[in-house]
């Protein structure tokens, strides 16, 4: 028997046969350009490249002199895991965290669960995974020093990679133990610190590549270079397109184009340098013909203002008696709110190493889901899953965008079909213009108020581009009003669309909390007070399923109202509250907005978050902080339209992006109450938006109910 | 294809690319310094920022032929050991989320401290406005560079 299949028993026995993990993959020291020998990736955090390292689980290596090497299995998009991931763990094996190396995990099903970059979930689903992995490890390295000793495991402690026995006065490194450790089985069972006693977790430690990101080392997928390898860029169909005739002749003819190759209804340019292929896909000659419906934004929103006149024939949720509800009304608000298409724009944009080979698959880049990737390259190259490597590069951004594997699968094609290592970039334009947008939407909210300003009924009714769903219908204010009505409406397209941060919630939100400031004021309530009576209703008097912890939320307003001196606010300046629950986590957001010179000017935003234990500070906020100006610059700014199947804006000249003079201040404030820690890389972004038009309603007396802002002139 | 003589960060660089290719691709596919981004191509992030005679530049709408006799510095060129001011201060102030905006951000910095050793933060909004950070990271960069002031 091989004792490395038992001691990863912890984590799954089923099959390891894959192997490879170990062998420390460098994504890109391998693969320097012959003009560039000297390229190296990581820059470790101790300059120090021990020789023996012992792999002691799926997650922990340790070598002779001490040195760990934690494994990082998630994709990091800028969400920071390749950080907070590797400190869990690093907490439960005891370590000083200066002495850990982190390494990005390949692909490996067998070895780790979810490798997955999407719904803000790597810390709340790897939470006790990844705590499990270090404590094991540590475990394992005192029953080692115990057996060393003849003394029993439960009398040794360990402190900062030591295992001690006070008892004889005795101590020995992780490092002179991990041989020997790595060899054993693995516990089944392990204690896991109280949290009170967390050392490294509640602490805050830089992103962990920022050495090497402030230097500009190699990180990233567009930093790939291979011997060999080839460059590549395709041009796609418009919206309800297909590819008719093709004339090369002009691209073949610029210098370094090695192959013009027509794969499906798009064609690939493939050559020797990014610059020539660009110069060859310019140079191609295509005629497309129609075949479906040129569909433009135009015609689009009117169709959904056409569906949110019409009621659905399932609703998605209905409490009470919704219908007497609004007739028997004392008084009755009503609003539509609307928004755009949104492109993601990850700063890096689209691109994928492939190389298809006669006996095997290479895939390496940036992608969210590695998973799906690798199981649509088989499916479409037919072969078996267990032939494909896949590895991930760090992103420029996700946003969502990297969850498709349409490119991956695109560079895996053209591979083949070029029979070498290609490296497939998308341009800007590329990248705005092919689709996978945030479903362009819309919303009819209304509210039925009793005489004393009781919301007594609510309806949403919404409506969106190929939106299974455009309602969140047990979250707020369901369960606050005893009839209630959620309705949705699904428009077909062939402009493809996708997740977009906070799916859904990313406008949703805004919306919502905007209508509830509607009705506040209908109801001549304090929006605060408003939203607290409405906590207290779904607190007391529950109707239906409450999809939402009531009193976590309900704190998460109280703090963000406290710490913005709502109930005694400063003369000159505007509030807006707006509060909205995703992803497991709580937050509510206050937007100040000033007058200057006749225009209401956001200065800065209050921030309560209630996402449990805070797995590092440093990495939190800026989560927060970037979740909050991402939603305020798509609010503000973005905008994307469709005329005629082709998208009207590609690159930044023509859609704007929030730049640094705009983003507000950010103060933020975690809820300290020692839950189990949920998502943060999605859930500030949400409520912002409507923090901002609640503020500037304040200011202004102008209700911004479409989204961009910036085209409402109450903004200066 | 032409040949060209480049200074990059000190170092000759004998190139051999169509005279039309923007400096950012002959720098990253040809000289493999990958450290200076593309993100738009055209003059309007700043991911691709490099110093041509220590002024900020956006490689990517910078033709190779028009560089002859200019000096290149980029992100990998700034120090010799990363340890340029800005460099620490934005380790210090933990700014990158992605970190794909960064190297721009970081040069765009590097020059407006050279003009104006000590910016106030409308200075700094205005230096900077040429470079996007899609992350949203603007408040810690605004932060780090007043670290690297002080020092
Ligand atoms: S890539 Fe040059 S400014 Fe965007
Ligand atoms: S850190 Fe991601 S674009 Fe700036």
């Amino acid at each position: 028997m091989t004792p490395t299949y038992n001691r990863r028993s912890f984590l799954k026995t089923s099959s390891l046969a894959g192997g490879g993990l170990l062998l420390g993959f460098n994504l890109f020291n391998a693969c320097t350009s012959p003009t560039n020998p000297n390229a190296v990736t990581t820059i470790p955090k101790k300059e120090l490249f021990p020789e023996d390292w012992s792999d002691i689980n799926a997650f922990v290596k340790i070598a002779t002199d001490g040195s760990v090497t934690i494994m990082s299995p998630n994709p990091e998009i800028g969400q920071g895991v390749k950080t907070s991931m590797p400190m869990i763990v690093a907490e439960e094996l005891d370590v000083d965290w200066v002495n850990v190396r982190v390494e990005q995990a390949a692909l490996n099903t067998d070895w780790y669960e979810r490798q997955v970059a999407g719904g803000s979930q790597s810390i709340r689903q790897g939470w006790e995974s990844l705590r499990k992995a270090g404590a094991t490890a540590r475990q394992m390295l005192i029953e080692t020093a115990a057996k060393q000793w003849e003394v029993t495991a439960s009398e040794c402690t360990t402190e900062n990679g030591t295992v001690y026995h006070k008892a004889s006065n005795k101590s020995i490194g992780y490092g002179e133990l991990a041989a020997i450790a790595s060899t054993m089985e693995a516990p089944t069972e392990v204690v896991l610190k109280d949290p009170k006693d967390f050392k490294i977790i509640g602490h805050s430690h830089p992103n962990i590549d920022n050495p090497a990101i402030v230097t500009g080392k190699p990180l990233f997928g567009i930093d790939i270079q291979r011997e060999g390898m080839l460059y590549a860029m395709a041009v796609r169909p418009p919206f309800g397109k297909k590819l008719k005739s093709v004339d090369d002749m002009a691209a073949k003819a610029i210098e370094g184009v090695k192959e013009v190759i027509t794969f499906g209804d798009k064609v690939a340019v493939v050559g020797n340098s990014t610059w020539n292929v660009k110069k060859g896909r310019d140079a191609l000659v295509i005629e497309w013909e129609i075949a479906e419906a040129l569909e433009s934004s135009e015609s689009q929103d009117a169709a959904m203002l056409e569906l949110l006149k019409k009621p659905t024939k399932e609703p998605k949720r209905k409490d009470g008696n919704p219908d007497k509800a609004f007739k028997e009304a004392a008084q009755v608000v009503e609003a539509i709110y609307e928004c755009p298409f949104l492109p993601h724009n990850t700063l890096e944009p689209m691109n994928y190493f492939a190389h298809v080979r006669e006996d095997g698959v290479e895939l390496l880049g940036p992608n969210q889901v590695p998973n799906w990737a690798r199981g649509d390259v088989a499916k479409m190259l037919e072969i078996e899953e267990s032939k494909i490597t896949v590895q991930m590069t760090r992103m420029g951004g996700g946003f969502g965008r990297r969850l498709y594997p349409d490119f991956v699968k695109e560079a895996a094609e053209i591979s083949k079909l070029a029979k070498a290592p290609i490296k497939l970039q998308w341009t800007r334009e590329d990248d705005m213009q092919g689709g996978m947008y945030r479903p362009a939407c819309k919303y009819l909210f209304r509210a039925a108020l009793d005489e004393n300003g009781n919301m007594i009924g609510y309806h949403i009714r919404g409506a969106g581009i190929n939106m299974d769903n455009t309602v969140r219908e047990n979250n707020f204010p369901a369960a606050s009003v005893p009839h209630y009505l959620a309705e949705t409406h699904n428009l077909k397209s062939n402009v493809t669309t996708a997740a977009w941060r906070a799916p859904v919630a990313n406008f949703l939100a805004s919306a919502e909390q905007s209508f509830i400031d509607e009705v506040a004021l209908a109801a001549k309530k304090d929006p605060v007070a408003f939203r607290l009576e409405l906590f207290d209703n779904a607190l007391n008097t529950p109707v239906g399923e409450v999809g939402y912890d009531v009193a976590r939320f309900k704190k998460t307003v109280e703090l963000a109202a406290e710490k913005s001196n709502w109930n005694n606010k400063a003369e000159n300046v505007y509030l807006g509250m707006s509060a909205y629950y995703s992803h497991n986590s709580y937050v509510a957001e206050v937007a100040e907005v000033v007058m200057i010179d006749g225009s209401p000017k956001l200065q800065k935003v209050y921030c309560a978050t209630d996402c449990g234990i805070v797995v590092n500070p440093t990495g939190a906020e800026n989560q927060v902080e970037g979740g909050i100006i991402d939603g305020i610059g798509h609010a503000m700014y973005g905008k994307l339209t469709i005329k005629d199947g082709e998208a009207q804006q590609n690159n930044f000249h023509n859609y704007r992006l929030i730049r640094m003079g705009e983003a507000p201040k950010v103060e933020m404030f975690f809820v300290d109450n020692g839950e189990s820690p949920t998502g943060l890389g999605e859930p500030t972004l949400p409520p912002a938006a409507g923090a901002l038009a609640n503020a500037v309603f304040q200011a202004t007396g102008k209700r911004m109910t479409k989204q961009p802002f910036s085209d409402f002139k109450v903004l200066g | 294809m032409a040949n060209f003589t480049l200074q990059v960060n000190g170092e000759q660089h004998q190139v051999t690319v169509s005279a039309d290719t923007p400096l950012l691709w002959v720098l990253r596919d040809t000289i493999g310094l990958v450290g200076t981004k593309y993100g738009c191509g055209i003059a309007q992030c700043g991911a691709c920022t490099v110093h041509i005679d220590g002024n900020p530049v956006r490689s990517c709408s910078m033709p190779v032929s028009s560089l002859k006799g200019k000096t290149i510095t980029t992100i990998e060129g700034l120090s010799n050991n990363g340890d340029h001011p800005l460099q620490l201060a934005w380790q210090e102030a933990d700014v990158p989320q992605c970190g794909y905006c960064q190297a721009g951000q970081i040069m765009s910095a590097a020059a407006l401290l050279k003009e104006n050793p000590n910016p106030s933060d409308e200075d700094i909004d205005i230096a900077m406005r040429g470079n996007i950070c899609r992350c949203g990271t603007y408040n810690r960069i605004r932060k780090a560079i007043h670290l690297a002031v002080k020092g």
